[in-house]
């Protein structure tokens, strides 16, 4: 069974899922973030592939890619990275990127290559659902692979039914019109969009990211969802760390977050 | 004056063959969802072309002269007509677009304006008509191309524009264009995004190419004045997006005994890692939420393109035209910094004329192609030189 399904089966509430970007800080630095984070107990990890033009994601993250492409990352060394700490680790793993990625490195072999070294589902924001539904889909149920959708405050009703048949493993939802990394506390308007969300009762389960920067935020958003999403508040965490420093400091931040 | 009605659809989904298509997070799927379901519409409404043509019309300048370039012909031996979009208002094609788009926003109930732009041209002509309309407008640059457009940039903040610059990448066109993509996933009701070239999710390749078309549907009745016939043998453009290149083959697309020539700019030499030719250093990919030919790793990164203009300088090409050179129906040339400045000087000299270093690139190709005594040729003569004073004026000793 999917890592990714087994979880959502097994935990329905306080889904914690923290991303970051491979290659940062440093360049062999994704198997000890990834050790570390499911060391402290982290449910979900999801491993952003540095892109050249991440037309979603807020500075922090670019940042943290441009890092990552300047130390070398590479999409068969991530890979590679992965295999290795997928010997001792069992958290399921999300990648992350942008469809061009994908692309390049042909649909069918990447798809491949993640079920071998055990990612467990994707994440591609710009790969429309029309495109996943007529070319894609097969081969994501084939390999039994997850893939995760977005929806946002201005996704219609229908658009969201859409997504919900079509994603597997989870729905993530964008708690805010932002790219990533937006800061400041969670609104009223927001909730009302989190409440008529839940209302829907949607068969996926959802976390909501973006704007994710604390345990407050996290209590609240796990209140209407399975869980939460961080991202550039990890990001930044890790910016300042020597490699060494890495698993130690992990391990007190995601205690911080579960409170 | 132009009717709006055109011969070359897109699919629904937004395909040129297997370009183009609509790939965007989801954040921007209701915007481009409202734009598609609404453009069409907007724009054959009879108050809205009204609109339209008397602004084209009686604010920048339309229709544009189709002149005959009597010593570039003599030199050339062929014929050889310069479509002026040059004297446009603001200088160069661009207008024909923002005009259009800040109509369709208005109908859309939009109340802000964003857009990008590389060499200032398309920056400008979104800042004059957001002043005509008393709308909002931020617009997007690239910090490397804010240092070499300086007038355009004061030209943009004196129309009360403001100018963000883009920090990141190669701090250009693309990189501009992906703060402002980010400006309007962060602001999704309010704003409208001006595209100003054929690239982007459909359905703006589509959008841009028929507010463009006014320049072939003049050229077809000019050149049928003059010479009898509504059709030329070539029709040469600059391509960096390709806006004036759409524009100018628009009515020409579906006549295969015109020759269409997109002219891209070679940088330092196509094999220089200094260029900017995507149809040939590029592969099939996606760019601004389309799949057209870019500039990339094997790895998918994109390539930071490289050209003395700024214009040009983007890694990838509109759906259309990726289509138009795959398909052969479209012919691609290469050329380089210095047989761009050679042309502009050329131009100037013979013909009085001072063109965009953009457009210089189409002029140069004169000298790559082979044609036939006394065919006649069209070159979109996109924009004025002004802007490239600067530039120009550091290789005036070579001339």
């Amino acid at each position: 069974m999917n890592r990714i399904t087994r979880l959502f089966a097994e935990k329905q509430t306080n889904i914690l899922n923290v991303y970051f970007t491979a290659g940062y800080p440093y360049l062999n630095s994704t198997g000890t973030i990834i050790a570390a984070l499911d060391k402290a107990g982290v449910d979900l990890v999801e491993v952003g592939m540095p892109y050249s033009d991440p037309l979603a994601d807020g500075p922090t993250i670019q940042e943290s890619g441009q890092v990552a492409l300047k130390n070398g990352m590479q999409l068969s060394l991530l890979f590679d990275q992965i295999a290795e700490v997928r010997k001792t680790v069992e958290v399921p793993l999300v990648l992350m990127g942008y469809f061009n990625q994908v692309m390049q490195f042909g649909e069918r072999k990447f798809l491949e290559k993640c079920k071998e070294v055990g990612v467990d589902g994707l994440i591609l924001p710009d790969l429309p659902i029309y495109e996943y539904e007529h070319f894609y889909k097969d081969w994501f149920e084939d390999l039994d692979l997850g893939i995760s959708f977005l929806i946002s405050p201005q996704s219609g009703t229908e658009r969201i039914r859409k997504i919900d048949e079509l994603t597997r493993g989870f729905i993530y939802m964008v708690a805010d019109a932002a790219v990533t990394g937006a800061t400041g506390g969670i609104t009223e308007i927001q909730l009302a969009y989190f409440q008529r969300i839940r209302g829907m009762d949607l068969k996926q389960p959802r976390l909501i990211g973006f704007g994710i920067t604390d345990s407050a935020a996290f209590q609240t958003v796990s209140a209407y969802a399975s869980g939460g999403i961080i991202g550039s508040a990890f990001i930044r965490l890790l910016g300042g760390l020597s490699e060494a420093a890495l698993p130690e400091a992990i391990d007190h931040w995601v205690k911080s977050i579960r409170g | 004056m132009t009717t709006l009605s055109f011969p070359i659809t897109v699919d629904e989904q937004g395909y040129y063959g297997e370009f183009g298509g609509a790939f965007i997070p989801e954040m921007l799927y209701p915007n481009v969802r409202e734009l598609k379901e609404n453009y069409l519409q907007i724009m054959a409404q009879p108050a809205f072309q009204d609109t339209f043509n008397k602004l084209l019309k009686d604010f920048v300048g339309r229709p544009t002269p189709l002149y005959l370039a009597e010593r570039l012909s003599a030199q050339y031996k062929a014929q050889i007509f310069l479509k002026r979009e040059d004297l446009n208002h603001t200088g160069a094609h661009k207008i024909n677009n923002t005009i259009g788009q800040i109509l369709v926003a208005k109908a859309l109930g939009k109340t802000r304006i964003i857009a990008e732009t590389g060499a200032g041209q398309h920056g400008v002509a979104t800042a004059t008509v957001c002043a005509l309309m008393d709308m909002p407008c931020v617009i997007y640059m690239g910090e490397v191309d804010i240092a070499r457009q300086a007038p355009n940039v004061a030209r943009m903040r004196m129309l009360g524009a403001e100018v963000r610059p883009a920090t990141s990448g190669s701090k250009t066109l693309k990189d501009a264009t992906n703060e402002a993509i980010r400006d309007w996933i962060n602001n999704p009701t309010d704003t409208h995004y001006i595209i100003g070239s054929v690239v982007g999710p459909h359905p703006y390749p589509d959008m841009v190419a028929r507010f463009q078309s006014v320049i072939s549907e003049e050229t077809c009745w000019q050149l049928q004045e003059v010479t009898g016939s509504p059709d030329p043998d070539l029709v040469i453009a600059c391509v960096g997006g390709g806006s004036n290149a759409a524009g100018s083959y628009y009515h020409y697309l579906d006549k295969p005994q015109v020759r269409l020539i997109a002219v891209e700019a070679a940088g330092h030499g196509v094999d220089s890692g200094e260029s900017a030719a995507t149809s040939v250093l590029g592969s099939k990919g996606i760019i601004h939420g389309s799949r057209t030919l870019l500039m990339q790793t094997p790895d998918g990164q994109i390539i930071e393109p490289y050209s003395i203009s700024a214009g040009l300088d983007y890694p990838g090409i509109g759906p259309l035209h990726a289509h138009l050179i795959q398909t052969g129906r479209a012919e691609a040339v290469s050329i380089t910094d210095q047989e761009a400045m050679d042309a502009a000087f050329h131009l100037s000299r013979t013909e009085g004329i001072i063109p965009a270093l953009e457009t210089a690139h189409a002029f140069a190709a004169l000298d790559k192609l082979t044609f036939n005594p006394d065919d006649v040729i069209v070159i979109n003569l996109s924009g004025r030189g002004d802007k490239d004073l600067a530039t120009y004026i550091e290789f005036l000793d070579q001339f």
